[in-house]
């Protein structure tokens, strides 16, 4: 049963991968950027919950609803005011103005906060779980999966079923030509960007309950969102849940052999996954 | 060529010219004084230098795999770590530190040919995030080694019986030869056919690799350069502060510095790591006491230079004033012809078409 018990415990793990490498996928398939701060923005959430929790009378449902749309908004400024700027100046400058950010959220958030770990109070929902014959299924890893399903669902169909998501494919597709027929690039970039900074920010909030987190960790949170990205397929959503879900696995079945091999195992399935299937597990289908 | 005999004027691609001589001649001699400094200065400065030689070299080496080969790395740290690690593993055996240096560079080359396999079926932002998953391998492998020090890290054997001076002089030796080394290499290296190349690939890889330019070839002869480099700077530093800690090796903060730098001082020009490390440098010992807002400062620097001044200090100067140390590029010369100059002024050193 132990085997079980990991099988279900990596596939919650690999929930909240997917639920980080969602935001990371979907600026990625608009914009062809890959945002190097996206970890530290997640951090960044779970410090911001928990000091509105500490200094008002708030409940949690509360302050999440009033976190996530805040990210978003920061998102939505900081495409406009920043990104916009350096994804005209090239590539380059793209990955260098988000590298610059990672750093500067990161060494903020130590600054204020210094280096001692934190973890977002859920009441009982941080350790609560339920049985299932032998098996432990705790409410917060069913949580995350059931979120991160729901929001790569949402993302995954935003672009094929809503106008400012058709408007947003035929922006990143060719923008010259899609502002002829009335598409702004510039908002439609920018409510990419908002997306990603909530879904993160979400993705962030369960993480810092799941787990204690310091300013740190942004870098290991990025880097692991990429895994997932890569291993489940560039540009391919469902991919990414598949890939999340490996990488979860792959963890937790490392952990259970030999603790101290669990970030090295995930990295080399990540390698493996470069070297003998690049494409990933599930590649984007031919548009 | 033919051509451009029948112009009014005489045209001629040049490379080099008085000025470059010069300002060639003054660096020689600047190394030459550097190397004077350990009879003259106290440990203390020396000790500084040896930072900024060792930051001149990851930049110079960034500066190589980016501004010339189109590859935005964020884990040149694997080297920078498996260089100090060589050292340790060698002086471990037996052999001096010292003379262990070159072996962490050729270590590094050897570790970068795999390594460049993987890496490679990355373009782009992916690239940088897998050199960086990559370099965050390397330290996991190299932790589970007892006899390195595991994830403790483990001073280093060997030097502990020489004299504190004598040590800093021949660190300091070490890291300037280096230096001096890493510039050159770099300097000559994009002189010829390979700098070529690599400038071709950077514009435009598809339609270099249509005019037959070896594409992977050149990149990767510049990323296992690069990452002999940094293994050399990951030499010094073990050498230089005796002992080797995992995560401040591998720390990606190295990556930042070396971005910082370059981006500062001018990507694509081999004068902007040496302009940007002596500003980093400064600002390095202005901002040192500040802890983490030192750090922030340097990324707000970074990111408005990233988007402001995108060709960097050296870029800007080199455009308004047209100054050139390292000239790698080729100019049209323009000059009328005139009875006493036409047969002064040519004697180009190069004309178009002539090298073919």
């Amino acid at each position: 049963m132990d085997f079980v018990n990991t099988l279900v415990q990596g596939v919650m793990l690999g929930g909240l991968y997917a639920l980080f490498a969602a935001g990371l996928s979907l600026m990625f398939g608009v914009m062809r950027m890959v945002n190097l701060a996206h970890g530290d923005l997640a951090v960044a959430a779970a410090y911001l919950v928990v000091v509105l929790l500490g200094s008002s009378f708030l409940p949690l449902w509360l302050v999440i609803l009033i976190a996530l749309p805040l990210f978003a908004l920061i998102g939505y400024a900081t495409q406009r005011g920043l990104f916009s700027r350096s994804l005209k100046a090239g590539p380059l400058s793209t990955l260098l103005v988000t590298f610059g950010l990672s750093i500067i959220v990161q060494n903020g958030l130590l600054q204020a906060f210094s280096a001692d770990t934190r973890t977002i109070d859920f009441g009982a929902l941080n350790t609560g779980a339920f049985r299932l014959g032998p098996i432990s299924v705790s409410y917060l890893g069913l949580l995350t999966l059931a979120l991160a399903v729901a929001v790569i669902a949402g993302v995954q169909l935003f672009p094929s079923r809503t106008r400012t998501g058709r408007m947003m494919r035929a922006v990143s597709d060719d923008a010259d030509t899609a502002s002829l027929v009335g598409a702004n690039s510039r908002h439609l970039y920018a409510i990419a960007t908002a997306i990603a900074f909530g879904t993160v920010a979400l993705a962030g909030i369960m993480s810092g309950a799941r787990s204690s987190f310091d300013p740190s960790m942004g870098p290991a949170q990025l880097i692991f969102a990429f895994e997932a990205v890569v291993i489940g397929g560039l540009g391919s959503l469902g991919g990414t849940l598949a890939g999340g879900a490996v990488l979860g696995l792959t963890q937790a079945f490392a952990a259970q052999i030999d603790p101290s091999s669990t970030l090295l195992a995930g990295h080399l399935v990540f390698l493996a996954v470069l070297a003998f299937r690049p494409q990933g597990l599930i590649p984007q289908r031919a548009v | 060529m033919t051509t451009l005999e029948h112009l009014p004027f005489h045209a001629a691609v040049v490379r080099s010219g008085k000025a470059p001589k010069a300002t060639g001649g003054l660096l020689a001699a600047a190394v030459v004084i550097l190397a004077a400094l350990p009879y003259v200065a106290f440990t203390g400065a020396t000790s500084a230098m040896v930072t900024f030689f060792v930051l001149l070299i990851m930049a110079s080496m960034w500066n190589l795999l980016a501004g010339f080969g189109g590859m935005v790395s964020v884990g040149q740290q694997a080297y920078v770590g498996v260089g100090a690690y060589t050292v340790l593993a060698f002086a471990n055996l037996g052999m001096h530190p010292f003379l262990a240096l070159p072996l962490a560079a050729l270590t590094c080359a050897v570790f970068a040919i795999p390594t460049s396999w993987l890496a490679f079926r990355l373009r782009g932002d992916y690239f940088a995030v897998g050199t960086w998953v990559i370099a965050e391998v390397y330290r996991l492998v190299i932790i589970r080694f007892d006899s390195l020090g595991g994830a403790n890290g483990k001073s280093l054997p060997g030097l502990s019986g020489m004299d504190p001076v004598l040590r800093g002089a021949l660190t300091y030796w070490a890291a300037l030869a280096i230096a001096a080394l890493t510039v050159t290499g770099c300097y000559l290296l994009m002189r010829g056919r390979t700098g070529l190349a690599l400038t071709a690939v950077r514009d435009d890889e598809t339609a270099a690799r249509a005019n037959g330019v070896g594409v992977t070839w050149s990149k990767r002869l510049v990323y296992l350069v690069s990452a002999a480099g940094c293994g050399a700077a990951g030499g010094i530093l073990i050498i230089d502060s005796l002992s080797v800690q995992p995560n401040a090796i591998f720390s990606v903060q190295w990556s930042a510095y070396m971005i910082f730098i370059v981006i500062l001082g001018g990507i694509g020009y081999l004068e902007g790591p040496l302009l940007g490390a002596i500003v980093f440098f400064v600002l390095q010992q202005l901002l040192a006491g500040y802890g983490s807002w030192y750090l922030i400062i340097l990324g707000l620097i970074g990111v408005a230079g990233a988007v402001w001044l995108p060709h960097g200090l050296w870029g800007t100067i080199t455009r308004t004033t047209g100054l050139q140390l390292f000239p790698v590029g080729y100019l049209l010369r323009t000059e009328p012809v005139t009875g006493k100059t036409a047969g002064k002024t040519t004697s180009p050193k190069r004309r178009i078409g002539s090298s073919t």
